[in-house]
């Protein structure tokens, strides 16, 4: 086995050039670029990091925003319903109490008509008695030649008209 | 190939061989090896790999999402096996992993067909060895520095009988001692073991085909056939080793570091 065999003939230069390559390549390798290349790493990682917080922030911020548009919105709605509502029964309250004074305005006329007729009625009724009875009187004169009191002729004249 | 009288040595291959006499240090011959020079493909190529990472946008390219994936694969670990206090180690089982990795892979290119000799780095013991001592002398530092002396009380695990605690220090003392021959050994033989297997594969394709047509139908398409699932399963025992040592390397630092 070479290796074991020249061993005593090949150390120095073994190991001499072992240290030597492997002493550049920790330094300049091992020392040199591995630390820039996991800075590197690192700042990607950290950047990765930091863009996935950001969006993780905007994300709440957008949810914020829209749960108070919508708090917003519902309140808008409410207040609108409720102005509508309150309208509404203002209006309503306003063509009722209208409506009543109107019904009672016409119910007064109404009333005030029929008394009229009532009482013109009763009015003719009278004239046509009296004027009957005047009638009667003048043609109970006439034909009989008696006189017949004022009173009588009206009586006579009320029960006939009474019985048709 | 070495082939000496027809035959073929699947040890050939971990042969190091030097290119340039290079300079003495303290007794020792340093030269530049086929060994030094795969390592220096190995961190080149890792470099390069790297520098398709380090184009640092925002959104990320392909090259740039693999060389991500391999950072955040070794922080995960290191996060998931010693807590917060493990980033500051992510670095050198960074590097630990990648060096590995692409000594391992890259030992496994077929890059002899381009007449290339290759070479795996891993599976020489005094490589392994030195990877092994670095992550230990590591624990060690990082365990005594942050302890002192309390870091003796890893070797005593807690609801342990008052008579047992010594006999359970010097096992646990001993468990904890045999953990870097362990880390070296393992990645050592695993590497060793499947490269053996495939240049011996491969010697019974050659050897085959060379004895007759017969025997190379009967012999060498099943050892092809055989060879291509274990480059497969290699690749795999490749990547898998780099990720053990990486992974034991990041549990002990975590005894280390937080104790029990």
């Amino acid at each position: 086995m070479p290796q074991i065999d020249q061993i005593a003939a090949t150390y120095g230069s073994q190991i001499f050039w072992l240290l030597l390559t492997f002493g550049i390549t920790f330094f300049v390798i091992g020392l040199g670029m591995f630390p820039k290349i996991q800075g590197t790493v690192d700042a990607r990682d950290k950047r990765i990091a930091d863009d996935l917080e950001a969006a993780r922030t905007a994300n709440v911020t957008a949810d914020e925003l829209e749960e108070s548009y919508r708090v917003k919105m519902e309140n808008d709605r409410s207040e609108a319903q409720a102005l509508v509502e309150a309208s509404k029964a203002k209006a309503n309250a306003a063509a009722e109490k209208r409506k009543n004074k109107a019904n009672a305005d016409i119910a007064a006329k109404v009333a005030a008509a029929e008394a009229d007729i009532k009482a013109r009625a009763g009015e003719a009724l009278k004239e046509i008695e009296t004027v009957s009875a005047e009638v009667a009187q003048d043609m109970v004169a006439k034909i009989s030649g008696a006189k017949v009191t004022k009173a009588a002729a009206l009586k006579e004249a009320k029960a006939a008209l009474k019985h048709g | 190939m070495a082939t000496e009288e027809g035959k073929i040595d699947p040890m050939y291959q971990f042969e190091v061989q030097t290119i340039f006499e290079g300079f003495s240090l303290g007794g020792q011959q340093i030269a530049l090896t086929n060994s030094a020079v795969w390592m220096m493909v190995s961190v080149i190529a890792l470099w390069a790999f790297m520098l398709g990472g380090m184009k640092r946008e925002l959104v990320p390219g392909r090259w740039q999402m693999m060389v991500e994936g391999f950072t955040g694969f070794i922080d995960n670990m290191m996060d998931a096996n010693i807590g917060p206090a493990g980033r500051k180690y992510a670095p050198f089982v960074f590097s630990l992993f990648m060096f590995i990795l692409f000594s391992n892979v890259l030992g496994l290119l077929p890059v002899g067909v381009l007449g290339l000799h290759p070479f795996t780095v891993t599976s020489h013991l005094t490589v392994t060895g030195v990877l092994a001592i670095l992550s230990f002398s590591i624990v060690l530092i990082v365990g005594f520095a942050k302890h002192k002396l309390h870091f003796f009380s890893l070797f005593v695990p807690h609801g342990t009988p008052l008579p047992m605690i010594p006999f359970i220090f010097i096992v646990e003392l001993l468990s904890f001692l045999v953990r870097p021959f362990s880390l070296a050994l393992r990645l050592f033989v695993a590497m060793t073991a499947g490269h053996i297997l495939l240049k011996v594969l491969a010697g019974f394709v050659i050897n085959s085909s060379n004895a007759g047509a017969g025997y190379g139908v009967l012999v060498g398409i099943p050892s092809f056939a055989l060879m291509i699932g274990i480059s497969a399963l290699e690749l795999l025992v490749a990547v898998v080793q780099a990720y053990v040592f990486a992974l034991l390397t990041s549990l002990y630092i975590n005894d280390a570091e937080n104790l029990h």
